[in-house]
């Protein structure tokens, strides 16, 4: 916010180192502890400090313990009906992919610029997105060549291909097979990103109104804050659901990877 | 756009970051803990299987002993039935032997009788024959001044008197 009134919507995504800056180094690559960076350490603690506090392992659990449980069976159930048996040992991998988004989502959500903390969503940049776009595609193409060998090259040749096709069909497959980490990074990163500009845009029209006068405060601000509050509750929805759709669409390519056809 | 604007000067960063936690996520929290996590959840529905089947059993020896109790109970009450109908039996036959022997008796006493009161008829009759036929020889002898022989008499109201 620049001079009163001005709202810049594309602030929210600005990178600022906090310390490193210049010393942390490897091979030659800055990589200072910026406040993405911080923001992941955040999700990452608060996400530690609720797996650790359900996992007392009594029998007879309290509410806490039955969160964790339902959130590792949400993931066991979702591994167990997309890959089947054999997706048991992806629990952990699916569980801290879906969980660190999820964390990482809501907690740039939440409305701490009120107590002038300024939350920053480290999903909605593609370079973090990108990170776990890759490490699944690359987990799926390991187990796909380990499990197959060359076999694997048969996932683009899906069953009931007609003969008279096979010039086509293998080429769109691996087409749509290389989109796949970047369909994985950027839905993600364009999800969380449209909705905090939405957000921002809102205020910015908020408080733009606001200050030209109380009719204009009227007519277009309490509209755009009625907006705001419906859309923050849909923000947490996609929240959710795109750390779902990683989780989900991960554990389909690994089903394809496990049990090709 | 931050993301792309920044890019060249934020990715090595941004990637070595994001590679740490996620990396401390899977290893700490996903290895370390989800595994636990799901042993405990494992292990509960194990015991309530467990515990659901040794009900289950006992159930089922609950309802054997009672099958046997029942199968107990009901030959017993065949034997109690048995024996008192044997009992019954026993007893309607010695009323029925006694209740003969009765009236075995009480048929000889009115054979007895009646043989009796037949002797007295007979007696009666030839009473009455002999008062007849003296009478009847007495009226000749008067009427008609007749003496009729005693047997001749006797053989006349004898006629008379049986047709």
């Amino acid at each position: 916010m620049a001079e009163q009134g001005k709202v810049d919507p594309m602030h929210q995504f600005m990178i600022e180192p906090l310390f490193g800056t210049d010393q942390w180094t490897i091979a030659g690559h800055n990589i200072a502890f910026t406040n993405s960076a911080l923001w992941m350490l955040i999700s990452v603690g608060v996400l530690f400090a609720f797996v650790a506090g359900g996992a007392k392992g009594q029998t007879v659990p309290g509410r806490w313990q039955v969160m964790v449980e339902g959130l590792v069976g949400f993931i066991d159930n979702l591994l167990a009906a997309n890959v089947g048996p054999k997706g048991k040992k992806y629990v952990p991998y699916i569980f801290s992919l879906f969980s660190f988004i999820l964390f990482s989502n809501v907690l740039g959500l939440l409305p701490l610029g009120l107590f002038g903390i300024h939350p920053f969503t480290a999903t909605s940049h593609f370079t973090v997105t990108g990170v776990l776009a890759i490490l699944s595609f690359s987990i799926v193409l390991i187990v796909g060549f380990a499990r197959h060998g060359l076999h694997f090259f048969s996932l683009f040749v899906p069953h009931g291909t007609p003969a008279w096709l096979l010039w086509l069909i293998p080429f769109i497959e691996l087409i749509s097979f290389l989109v796949r980490p970047f369909s994985l990074a950027l839905r993600l990163f364009v999800a969380m990103m449209a909705g905090h500009v939405l957000l921002e845009v809102l205020s910015s029209f908020v408080i733009s109104s606001a200050n030209s006068g109380v009719l204009w405060g009227a007519v277009v601000g309490l509209p755009s804050f009625g907006l705001m509050i419906a859309i923050c509750a849909l923000e947490i929805l996609v929240a959710g659901i795109q750390a779902y759709v990683f989780a989900l669409l991960t554990s389909l390519y690994l089903n394809d990877a496990e049990n090709l056809h | 756009m931050p993301q792309i604007a920044q890019l060249s000067a934020t990715y090595a960063s941004q990637i070595f970051w994001a590679l740490i936690f996620f990396g401390f996520v899977f290893f700490v929290v996903g290895r370390g803990f989800v595994p636990k996590v799901q042993a405990t959840v494992a292990n509960r529905d194990k015991q309530i299987a467990d515990d659901l089947a040794a009900a289950e059993a006992a159930r089922r020896a609950a309802e054997a002993e009672e099958a046997n109790w029942a199968a107990t109970s009901n030959k017993q009450r065949a034997e109690a039935q048995a024996l008192i109908a044997k009992a019954k039996a026993e007893g309607t036959k010695a009323s029925e032997a006694r209740l003969a022997q009765a009236a075995s008796v009480i048929d000889a006493r009115m054979a007895e009788a009646d043989a009796r009161l037949a002797t007295a008829r007979a007696q009666a009759l030839t009473e009455i024959e002999t008062v007849a036929s003296e009478a009847a020889s007495d009226i000749v002898a008067r009427l008609a001044g007749l003496s009729v022989e005693g047997d001749a008499a006797r053989a006349a109201v004898k006629e008379v008197l049986h047709g």
